[in-house]
């Protein structure tokens, strides 16, 4: 009985949430553009399955993941487990004891990213428009990679205290130049791949470790310098799907 | 009906195979590296099984309403000619989704928060509470504008290059200026503000509107909205920090 009331609950915000775009479409179709949408009873159909995949998909990972992903990153940066409960208390902390950190970041980085549906909703219109020469699978795990990188960067700089804007500056340095080199047809979609790896999956439990390494790292402000993950997240895929068509293009010449 | 069956099966299987990874790593890290027992296992199980059931619902009702949704007022728009009526709906389209998102609620919150501590604001609850108002609306105005930005680029072919580039100079100029405690806020707001439902939308829309224009392409055109609604966002933050 509880588990109905949570689906119909999850329903409930996601409709919430879906309904200014709702009215937005009806408001242009219906006074402005005035055709009939063709297959209108497939459309309705289909925003329908949309709706409770999304809020199907949410209320599994409120219930199973998500609980697990921000205890664990709360665990994996307390001192406790870096320390090890052993005689080092007093050595102070470098960056290096962090290690663990940094392997999670990126897998849960890498993990996260390959099960956003923005993302694979993106990787299914590029290989439609594309005709195949983009790869679904290809191009998520560029983009994976690059949020698996970036999120275990932002973590080092969390815990070395090193400015954000260092990072992110040279960050888009990298991005212009490599826009002079990469294949023409990838750039826009690279650029794109920025903004869509950042939303339902990744961002609570990006936001879960930020927080709990800003709170733990001593001589951290959890408030200000646990932003800034999802900053990196958005940034080096656009680096990682332009290095992957440069070596593309790089291995059909050679 | 068994070949529909395959079909969802077929699907399932592929939204199991794409969340795989995440199990892997939480059971691999809690395991073994936490070495703790899986706690609420019953409850976990039924998690992963609405994941999935989700997903494969989602990726399916994609295919069927989204992206044909997106694809044919772009199509209509562009038949019908109305550039004004085309901008005001891309900038409907940005303000509306952006304005309501949980994730830019959130942020704007924690933002508050900061400016309070900070001494920027009053650390009233009133004071927090406009704050945080104030600056989910300039946000999605800026998402707002970033579509219309976006659609006129696709309507006139100006190469995406140096708008973006353009843009990330007056980033790189107003992190010299704006107070320090906005920066990483700024910084991630352009990541928060594109939702799952926007996402396809925006990317049919731009894709279709790219394929009806002659002279266009969809690959090279018809993406890089998105691009500007994670832009946009950093530029407007800065300066609201500057401003307020």
């Amino acid at each position: 009985m509880e588990l109905l009331s949570d689906i119909a609950h999850s329903l409930y915000l996601t409709v919430y949430d879906v309904l200014p775009i709702v009215l937005i479409i009806f408001f242009f179709q219906l006074l402005v553009i005035r055709r009939r949408m063709a297959n209108l009873q497939r459309v309705l159909v289909g925003f329908v399955y949309v709706l409770i995949g999304l809020s199907l998909f949410l209320l599994g990972l409120e219930k199973a993941l998500f609980p697990l992903g921000r205890i664990m990153a709360e665990q994996l940066t307390s001192p406790d487990f870096i320390l090890n409960g052993s005689e080092q208390v007093l050595r102070s902390l470098n960056w290096q004891d962090y290690y663990w950190v940094y392997i999670f970041a990126f897998a849960i980085g890498f993990s996260t990213t390959v099960a956003e549906p923005a993302l694979i909703a993106v990787a299914i219109k590029a290989n439609q428009v594309s005709a195949g020469t983009i790869s679904v699978q290809g191009l998520r795990t560029a983009v994976a990679l690059g949020v698996a990188l970036g999120i275990s960067l932002g973590s080092y700089r969390i815990i070395s205290g090193i400015p954000l804007h260092y990072f992110i500056i040279s960050g888009y340095l990298i991005v212009v130049i490599q826009t002079f080199f990469a294949p023409r047809m990838i750039v826009p979609l690279a650029y794109d791949s920025g903004g869509v790896t950042t939303s339902t999956v990744t961002v609570p439990l990006v936001t879960a470790l930020g927080l709990g390494l800003a709170e733990s790292v001593p001589g951290r402000n959890a408030l200000i310098d646990g932003f800034g993950l999802i900053a990196f997240a958005s940034l080096f895929p656009m680096i990682t799907v332009m290095a992957y068509a440069q070596l593309a293009a790089f291995r059909a010449k050679h | 009906m068994n070949q529909a069956f395959f079909a969802l099966l077929k699907s399932m299987g592929d939204s199991l195979r794409d969340l795989l990874p995440i199990i892997l790593v939480i059971s691999f890290f809690q395991l073994f590296v936490l070495q703790q027992p899986i706690p609420n296992f019953i409850d976990i199980l039924l998690g992963t099984f609405f994941v999935v059931l989700g997903l494969t619902f989602f990726i399916y009702g994609l295919n069927m309403s989204l992206f044909p949704i997106g694809d044919s007022m772009a199509h209509a728009f562009a038949r019908k000619g109305s550039v004004s009526w085309l901008l005001l709906f891309a900038f409907a389209l940005g303000f509306g989704t952006t304005v309501a998102e949980p994730a830019l609620i959130a942020v704007s919150k924690e933002a508050a928060a900061v400016a309070a501590s900070a001494g920027m604001i009053e650390p009233s609850a009133t004071a927090r509470h406009s704050y945080a108002t104030q600056l989910r609306y300039t946000v999605a105005v800026s998402v707002g504008l970033a579509i219309v930005i976006g659609v006129l680029r696709i309507l006139r072919g100006w190469s995406i290059h140096y708008m973006i580039m353009g843009g990330y100079l007056l980033v790189v100029v107003m992190t010299g200026f704006a107070p320090e405690e906005i920066i990483g806020i700024a910084y991630d707001s352009g990541g928060v503000t594109t939702s799952t439902i926007t996402v396809p939308l925006v990317t049919a829309l731009g894709v279709g509107l790219a394929s009806s224009i002659e002279g266009r392409s969809p690959l090279v055109d018809g993406f890089g909205l998105i691009a500007f609604a994670s832009l946009t966002p950093i530029i407007f933050v800065m300066g609201f920090g500057m401003l307020v």
